[in-house]
């Protein structure tokens, strides 16, 4: 999978590419919380209009992230997942968490 | 008419998108909707990361993965088996949110996707050791049988 992302003022913007399962969990991981580190990030908006697959595996990536920017005070919002990996959303309750924007 | 298809891989990460696009690929014979493809690799993606993570805790070339797909005139039938370690108390992993590994951030949330993106799913022990998934789903509705009499 790729991550590419842009800061406007306090906002991440990040926009998911590609196929976010078990193997590119790590990736997916490690990148997430690089770029959710930088210390002018106030809120972040995971852009998965270009997801093609995921699986339960990214919910608990999702998940994780959460975890870690709670303290902060930072929120997550989703935008534009596809069918089906909206569909695995909902299942399990993200949207308790994190905000569906768009 | 029933066809069958059988292939054995590695367990390894590597492996998942294979498996997964596999299985789709022989069940495109039905005609299946975009939406129902993406339910049954969605599926088949939660039974192989299950074998993967937990089925065997460690690396050995022994580790395998069989899938079986089988499509009748107007369903799926798939089953995903190990040799692994076997789960020792299947209805509490089948609860959603259960996760052996909580500390490696795992949503618990496999067999409740399996179970709701697919119609059937049952979970059996295999012998001698290890883990048998099956899961079916009806691809061709009412409209088609009508159809086709």
């Amino acid at each position: 999978m790729k991550i590419e992302h842009t800061n406007k003022s306090d906002n991440l913007y990040v926009k998911l590419f590609g196929e976010l399962d078990e193997h590119s969990s790590a990736y997916a991981r490690i990148t997430l919380d690089m770029l959710f580190d930088e210390k002018n990030v106030k809120r972040v908006y995971i852009d998965m209009s270009g997801l093609e697959f995921m699986d339960s595996t990214g919910i608990g990536v999702l998940i994780g992230r959460y975890k870690r920017l709670k303290p902060r005070g930072i929120p997550i919002f989703i935008q534009s997942p596809p069918p089906t990996v909206d569909r695995v959303l909902k299942l399990s309750g993200i949207y308790n968490i994190m905000v569906k924007a768009g | 008419m029933e066809n069958r298809m059988t292939v054995i891989f590695d367990a390894v990460t590597d492996n998942e998108a294979f498996a997964r696009n596999t299985v789709a690929a022989f069940c495109v014979s039905l005609d299946p909707t975009v939406d129902q493809i993406n339910d049954i690799k969605t599926a088949v993606s939660e039974a192989v990361t299950n074998c993967i993570v937990h089925a065997y805790p460690s690396n050995s070339a022994d580790n395998k993965i069989q899938i079986t797909t089988t499509v009748t005139e107007d369903s799926v039938h798939i089953v995903v088996s190990d040799t692994g370690i076997g789960i020792a108390d299947v209805n509490s992993a089948m609860q959603p949110f259960y996760t052996s590994k909580p500390e490696q951030e795992r949503s618990g949330m496999g067999f409740t996707v399996m179970e709701s993106f697919m119609d059937t799913l049952t979970v059996e022990n295999n012998v001698p050791t290890g883990t048998v998934v099956s899961m079916s789903k009806a691809i061709r509705g009412a409209d088609w049988k009508k159809k086709k009499l």
